[in-house]
């Protein structure tokens, strides 16, 4: 019996006092991963930046719960001591802060958050040098500012960098196959899928089938003008390229 | 330098004004650095340490010189440096200015280019949280003589909440015609999208601020050692940690 890692009940939330997201209801569960696909101006991204708790995100309504508590009331480093993760569609580059600092005090933070023991210097570098091994990308660019010069393939394949230290128990990749060509979309396909296990689940919300050849997802939902309005088997994605949205809304 | 200073002193424009009275009047410190020496001096400024100075420092044909401050310790503060440059000689400035409370933070730095092929790199970097003011007015002025000139001066200045005060006036003022001189000014606020960045990852927001400041502030101590900038590092993260 599956566990639910996430619910959203009838979720409203609004931008600029303009409702984008406008009764969305999902479940994931433990083990699972779901892809969220719609057209350009669907509500996907905000809905991630709903989950993370962006500041302007301003729910009007519904609830999330993951993993059996309330995420709605947290603020956003609380969500992410919880176990939630957000693969950003466009890392930020932070200069002045190196990619070792930024992903230890990360860790650490959220280790304290959760009354875990901080990880040692020598503990953080084992975990960070394997993760940037798995992930094809060069050590050496881990001691560089934090995506600063960083094409946009390495920028996604630093997110995922980041989710392989971090352990989150749900990844919510925003678009993270954009900008990736061929070979980067197969790394970070792997970084994702290496990431999958019984305990552990991920939302990918993307606009193309591409990633969902390399990420077989166990549900694809379709999101149009701030609701799920159709749900299905992996072999949705294969439709919805072939016949468009549209087809799917009339 | 004897007259008090009134709001119609350029320099004092944006001064304490009533700070500077209790202070006044300031002896010159004169710094000399000989033809092909080098000096290199740190100042970190305390609660007891002089409000105001006002050095002139010299630096000799082929010398070097290089200050690095941290400002921060005491209710006003104005610091003075009156650089003339040699031929050939270097001046280097990384400055830290962190603001907080009713603070007010000055530095005042005229660099005069007197020789020809002399270079100088100014990097100052300025946080203001409470009600505090911190104000940069750093002129480079150029002499006929002094061709292939390669200056620098960069001031960056973030602030906290909204009751605080940054003040900028660069001022170039050249009269040779083979000269390299670059300068900008900046006046914002920390980087939303970075703040988020941290905190989605699970940095709690004040540790984010401190982070991102303190990533701000590392240009002014570029090219310093890394015991020195360990040292200084503590300096910056106590005054920081009072901003916050």
């Amino acid at each position: 019996m599956s566990t639910p890692m996430l619910i959203i009940d009838n979720l409203h939330a609004e931008v600029d006092g303009k409702p984008i997201l406008k009764g969305l209801s999902l479940t994931v569960n433990a083990g699972e991963v779901h892809a969220i696909m719609g057209p350009n101006g669907a509500g996907k991204s905000t809905l991630s930046y709903v989950l993370a708790g962006r500041d302007g995100y301003e729910v009007t309504g519904g609830s999330v719960t993951f993993r059996g508590e309330d995420l709605l009331g947290r603020a956003p480093h609380e969500r992410a001591a919880a176990g939630l993760f957000l693969g950003l569609q466009y890392p930020v580059e932070i200069p002045g802060v190196s990619n070792l600092l930024f992903l230890r005090t990360a860790l650490n933070a959220q280790r304290t958050l959760r009354g875990e023991p901080e990880v040692s210097g020598a503990e953080f570098m084992k975990l960070a040098r394997a993760a940037a091994e798995k992930l094809g990308l060069p050590f050496d660019m881990m001691k560089r500012a934090v995506n600063q010069g960083f094409s946009g393939g390495e920028k996604k394949r630093n997110e995922m960098v980041q989710m392989h230290v971090l352990k989150p128990w749900l990844a919510v990749l925003d678009e993270t196959d954009s900008g990736l060509d061929i070979d980067a979309l197969r790394v970070v396909s792997d970084g994702i899928n290496a990431m999958r296990s019984p305990e552990h689940a991920t939302l990918l919300i993307t606009h193309y089938q591409r990633l969902l050849d390399y990420v077989v997802p166990d549900h694809i939902h379709v999101l149009m003008d701030g609701r799920i309005v159709h749900s299905g088997g992996a072999d949705l994605a294969h439709r919805l390229e072939a016949e468009g949205y549209s087809a799917l809304a009339a | 330098m004897s007259a008090l200073p009134t709001r119609k002193d350029e320099a004092f424009r944006y001064s304490d004004l009533a700070a500077v009275a209790r202070h006044w009047p300031v002896a010159v410190e004169p710094v000399v650095v000989a033809a092909g020496e080098s000096h290199a001096e740190v100042i970190v400024s305390t609660a007891d340490s002089p409000a105001i100075r006002h050095l002139a420092i010299d630096v000799g044909a082929g010398a070097a010189c290089r200050y690095t401050i941290i400002d921060g310790g005491r209710d006003y503060g104005r610091l003075a440096l009156d650089v003339t440059l040699h031929e050939g000689a270097d001046f280097a400035l990384g400055c830290v200015l962190i603001g907080t409370g009713a603070q007010t933070l000055e530095l005042v730095t005229t660099v005069r280019h007197a020789g020809p092929g002399a270079t100088s790199r100014q990097i100052v970097r300025a946080v203001a949280g409470g009600a505090a003011t911190t104000t940069y007015l750093g002129q480079v002025a150029v002499a006929r003589e002094a061709q292939k000139t390669d200056s620098s001066q960069s001031f960056k200045a973030i602030l906290l909440n909204r009751g605080a005060t940054a003040n900028a006036k660069p001022e170039l003022e050249i009269f040779a015609d083979d000269v390299k001189c670059a300068h900008g000014a900046a006046i914002g606020e920390l980087d939303r999208n970075a703040l988020f960045y941290l905190t989605s990852r699970g940095v709690p927001p004040a540790q984010a601020r401190a982070l991102l400041t303190r990533a701000f502030l590392s240009d002014a101590l570029e090219g310093l050692d890394e015991a020195a900038v360990e040292t200084l590092d503590a300096a910056i993260t106590a005054r920081l940690e009072a901003a916050a």
